[in-house]
């Protein structure tokens, strides 16, 4: 059996979720081949050559890559598929984007979000927000997978594995990349913190952000906010967390004027520790959280951050 | 130019999903049913265009049995101007779903083709995409604006670090983030208006596709319960407890 791994990654920097991704395939079991598909990206192939029980790196480097565009990047997976038993990408973006083309191209099911593997055709993941868990038979000869991240242990990166470049140029010319409006952060990628503060509708507005930042800077942690404070308009949509936004699962993850809606704790109820801080005593956030303060957080963030 | 908007019928969001005791499924008996929030996003953004003189038609598509008209109804009484119902008593895989709605594009042959990102029971987030590659169409996912340009349609999409803007040849794929619009909420007059509006029903056998299912559904679990943990009363005590008893500060 072989699977083939799509490395997630800007073109400098491979995603810390596909050090998941590879755990996931190691689930399934076989050799590991990473795909890194983009422009100008071998800083990217020399980081994923790292990551243990890959045995070789696949680069695809060219313009057409540059913004790993579905239309392009799945014609390239489709093209390499032949010689793989299961796709697998993690579920961020890119991912989530390309790999029902490729499915569908290979006439095949993609299983999305899996949390788990049980067998090499067998497979966990959430549904309805997370509110059931399926186990999932694939019945196809090739099986095209998303992995939800927060599911799996990151593997090290101890490996050495071989880097071999593609010549491979697919451009279905039917897409083009205009521009980006990307949040420029120093804070620690929301995927891929340990700790988490979130901030909800009760923070009333963006300016008051400003108080989870001394915290989030004693702990090292990212930012992130409820649905309700992004519709509000506090804040970008790139730090949402729950079903429609981002899935984390942190060691530990502080709720901050979140009520606690199912939409949002589809989003962060795997983290190993949750604090919620709320004024309502009857919030449902409380249901979840292991450490619960009942508090208004105008006094309780700054008694926070200066006991931290 | 005619917009295509495919729409799906699922349990209507404010509902909480009960397991069966038999972990076969999730118990859909005399639960309230909706159209899917994403669809209805994809609705409203068609219907804008048309509004904007963009889009000249709207057709609805749904695939199910006889209940889903009631989603396409809905359609209708938004703005929709026509609906396809492609019968089926089977829940259908997003492939299936796909090569389906691959037949309704080549029959109607629509500039744009706007559908929700994903529906809230399967959450799969698939059926555009796979659409898009079974057409050979540009796609433009998770879309927070849509903006029509000649023969082009510029798609801003939610990304992870952002916001990422692409042009599409059309004809195109759209799929609806949460933020592309706020659907509105049809009028008594409209509701009554729809049920003239024209809907077709085409059995899905009619099509010739081998709609096999490509997976089987082993069980459904209810999610493992977190337990309450406790109240503190104080920051001193929460810092207390981070560091001594849960160990994740230090």
């Amino acid at each position: 059996m072989s699977v083939l791994v799509y490395a997630e990654h800007d073109n400098h920097t491979l995603k810390a979720e596909t050090l998941k991704t590879v755990a996931a395939a190691q689930a399934i079991g076989g050799e590991i081949t990473v795909l890194v598909a983009g422009f100008q990206c071998q800083e990217v192939a020399e980081q994923a050559a790292k990551v243990n029980g890959v045995s070789k790196v696949l680069v695809a480097d060219n313009s057409v890559y540059e913004h790993q565009l579905a239309e392009n990047v799945s014609l390239l997976v489709t093209e390499l598929s032949s010689d793989f038993e299961h796709i697998i990408a993690t579920a961020l973006t890119t991912g989530k984007n390309f790999m029902p083309r490729v499915a569908a191209l290979l006439d095949v099911a993609q299983i999305s979000d899996i949390i788990g593997v049980e067998s090499s055709d067998t497979f966990v993941r959430p549904i309805y927000a997370g509110n059931a868990i399926a186990t999932v038979q694939s019945l196809d000869s090739k099986k095209v997978i998303t992995v939800r991240a927060t599911g799996f242990d990151a593997v090290a990166t101890d490996g050495h594995a071989e880097i071999i470049a593609l010549d491979t140029v697919t451009d279905a010319a039917i897409s083009s990349h205009v521009s980006d409006e990307l949040t420029i952060s120093e804070r620690p990628d929301l995927g891929a913190a340990s700790v988490v503060i979130s901030g909800g509708r009760g923070m009333q507005n963006g300016d008051n952000f400003k108080l989870l930042e001394g915290i989030a800077d004693k702990l090292g942690a990212a930012i992130g906010a409820s649905r309700a404070a992004v519709d509000a308009g506090f804040v970008p949509n790139d730090m949402q967390v729950g079903q429609t936004g981002k899935i984390v699962a942190p060691d530990l993850y502080i709720a901050v004027g979140i009520s606690g809606a199912i939409q949002h704790l589809a989003g962060m109820k795997d983290s190993k520790v949750i604090v919620a801080i709320n004024k309502d005593a009857e919030a449902p956030i409380f249901q979840v959280a292991d450490y619960g303060i009942v508090a208004d957080l105008f006094d309780a963030l700054p008694e926070l951050e200066s006991k931290l | 130019m005619k917009i295509l908007v495919p729409i799906k019928r699922v349990i209507d969001y404010n509902v909480k999903v009960r397991v069966k005791p038999d972990n076969s499924n999730v118990d859909l008996a005399n639960v309230k049913m909706a159209i899917n929030p994403f669809c209805e996003i994809a609705v409203e953004e068609a219907i804008r265009l048309k509004e904007a003189g963009v889009a000249s038609e709207i057709v609805a598509v749904s695939i199910g049995d006889k209940a889903c008209q009631e989603q396409l109804r809905t359609a209708l009484a938004l703005g929709a101007d026509r609906a396809i119902q492609i019968e089926t008593s089977e829940s259908l895989d997003a492939l299936n779903i796909a090569k389906l709605l691959q037949k309704i594009v080549e029959e109607e042959q629509p500039k744009l083709v706007i559908l929700g990102k994903q529906s809230i029971d399967s959450d799969n987030n698939q059926t555009g995409q796979m659409l898009a590659a079974l057409t050979n169409m540009p796609q433009g996912t998770f879309a927070s604006v849509v903006k029509v340009d000649g023969d082009k349609v510029n798609v801003t999409r939610e990304v992870d670090g952002g916001l990422q803007t692409v042009a599409l040849n059309l004809p195109a794929i759209v799929t609806t983030d949460l933020r592309l619009n706020e659907p509105r909420y049809a009028s008594l007059p409209n509701i009554m208006k729809a049920k003239r509006k024209p809907l077709s029903v085409k059995p899905a056998s009619d099509f010739g596709i081998d709609l096999s299912p490509r997976s089987t559904l082993l069980k459904v679990t209810p999610p493992a319960e977190r337990q309450a943990g406790i109240i503190v009363e104080s920051i001193d005590e929460l810092v207390e407890k981070l560091k001594n008893e849960a160990k994740v500060i230090s």
